[in-house]
């Protein structure tokens, strides 16, 4: 009997490893350890034995059991795991392959620019403000300390319609229309499109602009300074000279032109700043008391800042776009540059 | 404005030119350039040639006996026509190096030998001319190096005056402004007066003036020369003075003029005193009052234009030109010299207005110091006298009897406190007080701070701001410390009320579309095109005629946009704009303008972009709409929103939807119009749509619903209805008769063809059936998809197609 079963247990382990699938195993596994299985029938038949070969042959055929147990398991995870290899052998993508579906749009970069510009105002505390661009005299001019004959509206070259209304010069005007909706104090910057009667290399007759604006009862020059500096750095992204040029604008007094370091050359000379080592980006300075005056407010108490700024001009030194033309183009290669 | 350094110099010492021109840029004055007045050359000097004859061998070369000490002899052989013995002239001799890296060497000419060379002004880089040799003046002595003498190391520097300052755009205004910023000096021009000669009888030494005008012209210097030479030339270091600040040489006394007005700052006019009839009068122009004036054109002039007049008429326009008939010629022997002063708002767009831009007219619409006159009259008496002689009258200045608004310069005040708020720095006393005497003569210090006196010059000082100016100027805004404002903290706002600009413009994009910026003016025709209905405000002044028109829908310039990237050989294109359209209610002109802010966007081409393993479909309809409706969904109240069928002349009929947020309509969508695509050389089929910001995108807080815990039973049904059923109608049944379990309704295939009559097709329509409270039993459902069934067969005769 002891012979027996090892042939048995020897056959029943060849059968457990020859069997080619889980469909096939289990048929091996229900022939030996099933309900009517050989294993089952060997167990069966300890009660023919007598009590003293009774426990002996019953540990043999449970050891035999165990280990064809045993010998099952093994086969089935070698088999489940042949079986999953075939399936990962011919699962194989090229990974390389493009993806499929739509492709992302994009921001045209001046308005990406312009956002950024918000933001980092924002985070400052101005409001973000807009006004209308189809303007009339007294806001774009009058108020703004441009009366008629005004050398300063010569820079201009404005847009009229027939009616005398006009296209606004520069986005100044909301200046203005800000003063007068909401008493100081006040931080606000008004970014917007504005129009010179202008083309050439470097003019488009439609740019953009942004305003700032901050009244208080003692923002000063300093503060101006300190703002715009925090800006151009912020902006560019790294630590920037910067200078003030006195200069001359009609609503500010006084006024200043801000030069940034050249954010090509860092002041060595280059054909960007034309070997001067900076960069005009932008004008500014004291509001002019007539213009708090149109705005009603009242200059002895009240007192700010205002400058701005064009965004393309910002635009093309981030991005290092040489040509101001391109920006209106709309040219799908120019855009998609611009993610 | 050009000026030199040299004649700068001549008024008050100067930094070194690029240290110049960086301290005049910071102080307001910006230098756009500094250009050298010659490059580099040495060896050149002055010579004297002694003999020329012609070269034997060469008939177009001289052979030249040249001296540069006066003793020695060097023979230089000479192309040029105008050598001749007794010449000075420029002689590089052997050695010398001239521009652009010629080396002069002894050589032989046609076998005789030439020890150097006479140079023309174009060879050593002073200019153009090359028809001869330079010819220099005689008083010029031998062997002085040429740069010496002809003061060739100086520099020309382009500065840049503002707007408001008149008083610098003269040599001397540079100075004093200079003088002001380095050395807190406040200069004064000193000119010594030229006495009368001759004999001049009372009634003619005092040519009559009279002033008509009083407040546009208050003072009027003029000065009689009589007898002057007549073609006479000017002295070369007047031309060369004047070529270098770029002003032509014309006649001695044109020359003079100019020289003045470039020198103090003071237009200067010249007339022939034969040609003017009687007396001066200054006066406004007459109605419909003709003139020609110098460049010999012809101009009507409005009443407002002051003119300097005869007994015959106008010979000037005040300030601006003067006029044909009076000026003067090569036959001039007798000059009546004008040194006025015009009120800036006398002149201020004349010019303009004429298409005159003038050296005068530029200066006088800014401002010119009123006690000018009469010292710019003195100084050209003493040059012209000098060049072409000739009986100085006395100095005339006549005066208006109302006197203007020269005759006193006002006070401005400077506050102690002011200053330091506004500037947000103290500054020591003593600096301000130095400062102010360096822009005025005429100081004062008060409890509070300083009194000025406004300089006569400084049209600009009006005010207190305009003193705090000066300070922060002069000192220098480098000197202003930055600080940053306390300003108090104020919470910002992040509004839900509204879809923001900036999400529509990410929802956008990510949906594929790219931004553009197009115009905001736009071709007139093809507006009228797309748009035949609407009015469109025209610009009186546009940069050309296709863009002239305010934009009334952001589709002209996106469907412009479109095409332009189809001819670049693009063959897919999605486009978007945000951006305000204009239209205008009511007649033109002044009619009410409304200035819409919109989104819009554009599609042409294959659905998706050219890939593997998707086919190549061109995008319909309802690409288009998906993207539409997936931004409005964005204000959370995708329930609102309606696509009604309705026509718009440039969409294709029973393609063009209007859409709704309940019953306002708030944009379109639709294929463009085959005819108008056709018309606008579009060529491939192109959707549109365009949203109205303000009245789309209005939303309102979102609102929680809650999530049942209940399964979901799905009935999908099969509806054949007439083609003409629109798909909300049906919807609309459905959730009526679903008795409010209806969750979601979708629609997972629309047909037609074999199985369904013709006229009719088949939705299919999955229902999504939910209960907040319990689950749906297998009968609960059953119950919905009876009554949808029959519902929809009675209002809509729908028949249940087999699955």
């Amino acid at each position: 009997m002891a012979d027996s079963l090892t042939a048995l247990v020897e056959q029943a382990l060849a059968d457990v490893n020859s069997s080619a699938s889980l469909a096939a195993l289990d048929e091996v596994r229900v022939r030996l350890l099933g309900k009517k299985g050989l294993l089952t029938e060997q167990l069966k038949g300890l009660g023919r034995l007598n009590a003293a070969e009774r426990p002996a042959a019953g540990q043999r055929i449970n050891d035999a059991k165990t280990s064809l147990q045993a010998a099952l398991e093994m086969h089935r995870i070698r088999l489940e795991q042949a079986a999953l290899e075939k399936d990962l052998s011919i699962g194989v993508l090229d990974v390389t392959l493009p993806g499929r579906g739509q492709e992302s749009g994009s921001v045209h970069p001046v308005t990406r620019t312009r956002l950024r510009i918000e933001r980092i105002f924002a985070q400052a505390g101005f409001q973000v403000v807009s006004g209308p661009e189809v303007e009339d005299d007294f806001h774009n001019f009058e108020a703004l300390n441009i009366p008629k004959n005004h050398p300063a509206r010569a820079m201009h070259d404005t847009f009229y319609f027939p009616d005398g209304r006009l296209l606004r010069t520069h986005t100044s005007p909301v200046q203005i229309r800000a003063m007068r909706a909401q008493r100081p104090p006040l931080s606000v910057i008004a970014p917007g499109r504005v129009y010179r009667c202008d083309s050439d290399m470097t003019h488009t007759p439609m740019f953009h602009q942004i305003e700032g604006l901050a009244v208080g009862e003692s923002i000063s020059f300093a503060n101006l300074k300190a703002m715009l500096h925090t800006f151009v750095e912020r902006f560019f992204e790294q630590p920037l000279g910067m200078r003030l040029r006195p200069s001359y604008f009609p609503f500010t007094e006084p006024s200043a032109e801000v030069d940034i370091e050249c954010v090509f050359c860092h002041g060595t000379g280059c054909r960007v700043c034309k070997q001067t080592g900076w960069l005009e980006i932008l004008g500014c300075g004291m509001i002019h008391p007539n213009v708090l005056g149109a705005a009603g407010i009242d200059s002895e108490q009240w007192q700010g800042y205002a400058f701005g700024m064009g965004i393309e001009r910002l635009a093309m030194l981030r991005y290092g776009v040489d040509d101001l033309r391109l920006f209106f183009d709309n040219d799908l290669q120019f855009l998609k540059q611009f993610p | 404005m050009k000026v030199t350094y040299s004649w700068l110099k001549e008024y008050v010492p100067l930094a070194a030119p690029a240290e110049l021109a960086k301290q005049l840029t910071l102080a307001g004055l910006e230098v756009e350039s500094i250009t050298p007045v010659a490059p580099p050359f040495a060896g050149v000097v002055v010579g004297e040639v002694r003999e020329s004859g012609r070269h034997p061998d060469a008939e177009k070369l001289s052979v030249c006996q040249v001296t540069t000490d006066g003793s020695n002899r060097l023979q230089i052989i000479c192309g040029a026509s105008n050598v001749r013995a007794g010449l000075k002239v420029a002689v590089a001799v052997v050695g010398a190096h001239l521009p652009q890296g010629v080396t002069i060497k002894r050589a032989k000419l046609r076998g005789l030998e030439s020890n150097g060379m006479l140079c023309s002004a174009r060879e050593l880089g002073l200019g153009d001319e090359h028809d001869g040799i330079m010819e220099l003046a005689d008083s010029l002595p031998l062997n002085q190096d040429l740069r010496v003498a002809l003061e060739l190391d100086d520099a020309m520097l382009e500065v840049n005056a503002t707007p408001n300052r008149g008083d610098c755009m003269s040599v001397f205004g540079i100075a004093r402004d200079y003088a002001a910023a380095q050395e807190r000096r406040y200069l004064t021009a000193r000119v010594d007066p030229v006495a009368a000669r001759g004999v001049w009888e009372p009634g003619t030494a005092a040519f009559p003036v009279t002033l008509d005008a009083p407040a546009a012209c208050p003072i009027f210097a003029s000065r009689v020369i009589r007898g002057v030479k007549a073609g006479a030339a000017s002295p070369a270091w007047l031309r060369e003075r004047l070529r270098r600040v770029g002003i032509h040489s014309i006649s001695p006394i044109v020359d003079v003029t100019n020289y003045v007005m470039m020198d103090l700052g003071q237009p200067m006019h010249a007339y022939d005193l034969a040609k003017v009839e009687q007396g001066i009068r200054v006066r406004m122009a007459e109605p419909q009052e003709r003139i020609t004036l110098l460049d010999d054109k012809e101009y009507e002039l409005n009443p407002d234009v002051l003119v300097i007049a005869d007994a015959r008429g106008a010979i000037g326009a005040a300030g601006v030109m003067g006029g044909r008939r009076t000026a003067i010629s090569d036959a001039t022997r007798d000059v009546i010299l004008e040194a006025a002063h015009f009120a800036p708002d006398a002149i201020a767009g004349r010019a303009r207005r004429l298409g005159l831009f003038t050296d005068a007219a530029q200066r006088f619409e800014r401002g010119v110091d009123p006690t000018l006159p009469a010292l710019a009259i003195e100084r050209a008496t003493a040059l012209l006298v000098e060049i072409v002689g000739g009986e100085p009258a006395p100095v005339q200045v006549t005066r208006a009897a109302a006197g203007g608004a020269t005759g006193v310069a006002e006070w401005v005040r400077l506050r102690r406190s002011r200053l330091s708020r506004l500037l947000g720095v103290s500054v020591p006393d003593d600096e301000v007080h130095a400062v102010l005497c360096a822009v005025s003569d005429r100081v004062e210090t008060t409890s509070d701070g300083w009194r000025v006196q406004r300089p006569p010059h400084r049209f600009d000082i009006r005010i207190e701001e305009d003193l705090v100016e000066e300070v922060a100027r002069l000192r220098g805004f480098d000197r202003i410390a930055e600080s940053h404002a306390n300003a108090p903290q104020v919470a910002g706002e992040s509004t839900e009320s509204r879809v923001t600009n900036d999400r529509l413009l990410t929802a956008m994009a990510d949906r594929g579309y790219r931004e553009v910026i197009t115009y905001s003016f736009v071709d007139p025709t093809l507006q009228q095109q797309l748009f035949p209905e609407c009015q469109s405000l025209r610009l009186a002044n546009p940069i050309s005629l296709d863009l002239s028109a305010m934009r009334v829908s952001l589709w002209i310039g996106l469907v412009q946009a479109c095409r332009e990237n189809l001819r670049r050989q693009q063959t897919r294109v999605r486009l978007f704009e945000i951006g305000k359209k204009f239209r205008v209610n009511g007649p033109l002109p002044g009619g009410d303008l409304q200035e819409i802010e919109t989104l819009a966007g554009i599609a042409t081409g294959a659905r998706c972009p050219e890939q593997w393993g998707v086919a190549r479909e061109a995008l319909d309809f309802y690409d288009v709409k998906a993207d539409v409706q997936s931004v409005l969904a964005l204000t959370g109240d995708a329930s609102s929103v309606r696509f009604d069928a309705e026509t718009l002349s440039c969409l294709r009929p029973g393609r063009a939807a209007r859409i709704y947020r309940g019953a306002t309509p708030v944009g379109w969508l639709g294929e463009l119009h085959p005819q108008v695509a056709k018309a606008i050389n579009l060529s491939n089929s192109a959707f549109l749509f365009e949203l109205e910001i303000n009245s789309a995108f209005d939303s309102k807080p979102l609102q929680f619903n809650k999530i049942s815990k209940f399964p979901s039973v799905r009935r999908d049904l099969a509806i054949v209805v007439d083609e003409s059923v629109p798909l909300a109608v049906l919807r609309e049944n459905v959730t009526v008769s679903a008795s409010g379990l209806l969750s979601e309704l979708r629609v997972f295939d629309v047909y037609r063809g074999p199985g369904v009559e013709s006229g009719r097709k088949s939705i299919a329509l999955g229902l999504i059936l939910q209960d907040s409270s319990r689950t749906l039993a297998d009968v609960d459902a059953d119950a919905v998809v009876t009554a949808v069934v029959a519902r929809l067969r009675d209002v809509l005769s729908a028949t249940i197609r087999d699955q």
